[in-house]
Formats: C-alpha cells, sequence, structure tokens
C-alpha cells in the first residue's frame, strides 16, 4: 500500500512531515480526500479541520488550521496553512 | 597625575561596566540562537509560497482587471519606504545602517522626481526619521509589545500597507531590514515588496504543472495569495531582523567587553605606578630627614 507524504507547514515552522494513508483538507468548495497517487491539483483552503488518517483503519488525528492552500503534486501533498493548532 | 582614589574607583566602575557588557553578550548570544531558528523554520513556507506563486502568475496573464497587487497602479510617482528597526539599542550600528539605507533610497527617488513617503516598524528607526523627514511619516507603527515576532504581527503591518496602498496613497513599496548572513555580518537590504515581484518562473520547467487543476481557479487563488505573499515578505523582514540585532548586539557587546578589559589593564598599571611613586617619595622624605639628624 502506498503511503501519502503529507507535509503540513506555517509561517512559523514545519508542523508536520510524514507518511500517511489519507488526508481529508477542508477546500473552500467542499472537503476533499487526498490519498496517493493523486492527480495535481490545488485549492484554498477555508477554516476548519484537517483529518489526517495514518491508516486505513483507525480514528483520524485532526488539526484546525485556519487560512491557506493546499498543492498536490507528484511527490505528495502540502498544505500552507497560516495557522495550526493540535 | 589623577590621585590614588580616583584610579581606584574610574578601575572599579569600568568593572561593573564589564559585567553588564558580558552578561549582555551571553544575553544576546542565547536570543539570538533562539532567533536564528525561527528564522530557519519560517523558511519553508516561503519557499513553497514561492515556488506556488511563480507557478501560477506564469498562467495568468496580466491585464487591466488583474489585481493591483500583482499589476500595479500604472504610474510609480509615490514611493512608500517600510523601515523596520528594532525597538532597543546598544546593538553596535545595527540600526543607523538599515536607516541609513532608506535614507540613501529615499534621496535617489527624490532625485528621481518621485515623491517618498516612510513606514516606521520599530522604535530605533523613529528618531533619526522623524528628525529629517517628519513631514513623510505616514505611520508609525508600535511593536515595543512585541516579545517574538509571530505571524500575526507581520500580518497587522501587512493589512494595513495593503489598505493603504488600495486606498492609493502610494505606488511602490519598499521593506528596509537587515539580513541575516552570520552572526559577525548583516546585511541592510531593500526590496519591493508592493506591487508584488513575480519570482522568475523557474518552477514551470519540470513541466508537470501543466496537468494541475485549480479549485476555484487561476485567478482566484492568486488574488488569495498576493497579500498574504506581502504579510510573508514582512514576516520574514521581521524574523531576519530579530536574528540580526541579537548577532549585531553580541558583536556590539563583546567588543565593548575587550575595551573595558584593555581600559583596565591600562588604568591598573597606571594605578600602581603612581602608588610606586608615592611609595618612593615618602621613603626619600624619611631618609632625606632621617639624614638630617
Amino acid at each position: 500500500m502506498a503511503t501519502l507524504h503529507f507535509e503540513l507547514v506555517t509561517p512559523e515552522k514545519l508542523v508536520r512531515s510524514e507518511e500517511v494513508h489519507m488526508v481529508v483538507v477542508p477546500g473552500t468548495e467542499g472537503e476533499f480526500g487526498v490519498l496517493a497517487g493523486h492527480a495535481p491539483f490545488m485549492s484554498t483552503v477555508r477554516d476548519g479541520d484537517l483529518a489526517i488518517y495514518r491508516s486505513e483503519t483507525g480514528e483520524p488525528e485532526r488539526i484546525r488550521i485556519e487560512g491557506g492552500f493546499a498543492e498536490v503534486n507528484e511527490k505528495g501533498l502540502t498544505v500552507l496553512a497560516e495557522k495550526a493548532e493540535g | 597625575m589623577a590621585s590614588l582614589k580616583a584610579l581606584k574607583v574610574r578601575i572599579n566602575s569600568v568593572k561593573s561596566t564589564q559585567k553588564i557588557t558580558k552578561a549582555m553578550k551571553m544575553v544576546a548570544a542565547a536570543k539570538l540562537r533562539r532567533a536564528q531558528e525561527a528564522a530557519v523554520s519560517g523558511r519553508p513556507y516561503a519557499e513553497r509560497l514561492e515556488a506556488v506563486m511563480a507557478s501560477l502568475a506564469s498562467k495568468v496573464t496580466i491585464s487591466a482587471s488583474s489585481p493591483k497587487l500583482l499589476a500595479g497602479t500604472g504610474s510609480d510617482q509615490v514611493h512608500l519606504i517600510i523601515v523596520a528597526t528594532s525597538e532597543r539599542g546598544l546593538a553596535g550600528a545595527f540600526n543607523s545602517n538599515i536607516v541609513r539605507a532608506a535614507r540613501k533610497k529615499a534621496e535617489e527617488l527624490e532625485r528621481a522626481g518621485k515623491t517618498v513617503k516612510f513606514y516606521i516598524a520599530g522604535k530605533k528607526g523613529r528618531g533619526v526619521l522623524r528628525r529629517f523627514h517628519s513631514k513623510q511619516i505616514i505611520h508609525d507603527q508600535e511593536m515595543g509589545h512585541i516579545k517574538n515576532v509571530a505571524f500575526a504581527d507581520a500580518q497587522i503591518v501587512a493589512e494595513d500597507v495593503i489598505a493603504r496602498y488600495e486606498a492609493g496613497e502610494f505606488d511602490v513599496a519598499h521593506l528596509f531590514y537587515a539580513k541575516f548572513v552570520s552572526a559577525l555580518v548583516q546585511e541592510p537590504v531593500g526590496q519591493q515588496i508592493v506591487p508584488v515581484a513575480i519570482p522568475a518562473a523557474a518552477a514551470d520547467a519540470s513541466g508537470v504543472s501543466a496537468a494541475v487543476e485549480y479549485e476555484p481557479d487561476e485567478e482566484s487563488i492568486l488574488a488569495d495569495l498576493l497579500p498574504r505573499n506581502v504579510a510573508i515578505q514582512i514576516f520574514r523582514a521581521l524574523l531576519e531582523n530579530a536574528a540580526s540585532e541579537q548577532g549585531s548586539r553580541m558583536n556590539a557587546m563583546d567588543n565593548a567587553t575587550r575595551n573595558a578589559g584593555d581600559m583596565i589593564n591600562r588604568l591598573s598599571i597606571q594605578y600602581n605606578r603612581t602608588r610606586q611613586a608615592a611609595i618612593t617619595t615618602e621613603l626619600v622624605e624619611i631618609i632625606s630627614g632621617a639624614e638630617a639628624l
């Protein structure tokens, strides 16, 4: 099972950089889940919870983020948020 | 020649000054480490944002309808100079270097017939700029309450600057701060932040970006990113400034401590010579007194 490389960055620091199963991002036009091998994609993000699924089963870890955008490229998912708590 | 007593007082006073400068150096060194870490950990965000901006900007054509932050106001008559300095002095030439660079730029622009306005962030730039350019200062941002620079602080400045830009108060904004090169070298730099200078679109070289999907669309994402980019630039400048300030202070205090050491040595030698001279005179007096009997 391929894993998704996920990074969460705020202006102050690199909050997360890890291999995960799936991340659900609160996009401005609706939430979207990103799995490994997702097509290149870019979206702005609204204030909300980012859900990180480390494995297929199990509870997600939730991080509250405010403002920013998400970028998916061949390397993985990068979320640039202005604020992140959790 | 100074009296023994006066010399002793002097030596003690220099010694206590040395203690203070030594302590300040130590504090600056500790703070420098923290400030440097903050500056380094802020880098990934700025780098990624820059890459995204570059790839977006290459896709959007600049027209009259594009956001003003990107396209400019169509003139470059009024320039705003944002001067970021520290809140405290005793940091060597740190603040005066920044102010000097900013004033040089201002003079250049004025010679070219432009109008220059100043925006002050930080207490130490205030004095000099008030004296020479008091009529040109449009805002004086209070930064005294900030201990560790947070992104929110930069955002307040950025929002204010952008609001003034939208209101047509100026056409081009430059930001002056000291770039942190190393603990020994801090370089005052000026950089244009409004309109946003788009980094050369090297990000496209990979060619993969062609297939990227955008949500909502390129223009709206770009419009959202532009103000954020200004805030990031200011944040970065504040972080660099904080690190530079500590580096500069550490140096200045190191020099001061060394100078105090030299001075103590010199004064001690003078003190001892004076003491010996006094003893010799006394002996001569006693001996010649005894001979006279």
